[in-house]
């Protein structure tokens, strides 16, 4: 029966399964080609993929903290200290 | 594989030069604090975890052979010693965290959407520079449960592939690739959220 439908293309839930390994281009060739299918056929899909991009590069433009004047301060001492050591 | 620049600071490391160590630190003390920030239980800790790993980079830097990125030694190190300074109250996940990427009852018994996303449409390109909203992925990253957390800031914050990522987290590809899709899908869901209430 799965295979039945595996044959027959993926339904949604198993579009949405597969996302991150599209996008990591991790698919076999027959999955990447049945997902690239699915997608181009369902506007749901398409946005849930879209959504998924976007939320990587806003994940993106979070930067570290800048780096504390007195960390580095004490980061430098701590290298003179091994060094002298 | 380290980058030239990257062996060029490196062997002015080794021979001792204080500016290349201060170069390091400025470019990777803030993430790796990050990093750090997941296995400890607040930030004073997390910045004596990675003081103690620049210690361990500047002993050990004779041993490293350049066969991984640096970015990926470093975190490694961080990784192993925030680990074993970790006596880490775990932080509280609400149990609805750890579930799969997508809930199974937005999908019909046939497989399709019951309830599917709503497209973001309105000034999403203008939300998407806006600083407020990288600020709510920020703090949303810091409502996932701690494995996905990790995993989704080493890949798409600090633009690790998935077997460098593997290698500093210490866990297999395929678990990297489920925590990765968890952790971004409930990072989509937190954002939908903001994006309707925008």
């Amino acid at each position: 029966m799965r295979l039945f439908r595996r044959r027959r293309g993926l339904v949604c839930r198993q579009a949405v399964a597969l996302v991150t390994d599209y996008l990591d281009g991790a698919l076999s060739r027959a999955d990447h080609d049945r997902f690239e299918a699915h997608i181009a056929d369902c506007p749901h899909c398409r946005t849930y993929l879209e959504q998924i991009r976007t939320t990587i590069a806003l994940a993106g433009q979070v930067r570290p903290d800048d780096l504390d004047p007195q960390a580095q301060d004490e980061l430098i001492a701590l290298y003179r200290q091994w060094r002298a050591g | 594989m380290t980058g030239a620049g990257e062996v060029a600071l490196l062997d002015r490391l080794r021979a001792g030069d204080e500016q290349a160590f201060v170069a390091l630190v400025r470019q990777h003390h803030p993430a790796m604090v990050r990093l750090a920030s997941v296995y400890v239980p607040n930030r004073d800790v997390a910045e004596e975890v990675v003081q103690e790993a620049w210690l361990g980079v500047v002993r050990g830097i004779e041993k490293f052979e350049g066969r991984s990125s640096l970015k990926t030694w470093l975190y490694r190190i961080v990784v192993n010693r925030a680990r074993s300074a970790g006596v880490r109250e775990r932080r509280e996940t609400p149990a609805d965290l750890s579930g799969p990427g997508e809930q199974a009852e937005r999908f019909g018994s046939d497989g399709g959407w019951v309830d599917p996303p709503v497209p973001w449409t309105d000034h999403v390109d203008d939300r998407l520079t806006a600083v407020s909203l990288v600020d709510r992925v920020r703090h949303c990253l810091d409502r996932l449960p701690d494995v996905q957390r990790q995993v989704v800031t080493l890949r798409d914050i600090d633009g690790l592939t998935p077997g460098e990522t593997c290698t500093v987290l210490g866990i297999t590809e395929a678990n990297q690739r489920v925590l990765l899709h968890r952790g971004r899908a409930r990072l989509r869901g937190f954002l939908d959220v903001e994006m309707r209430e925008g």
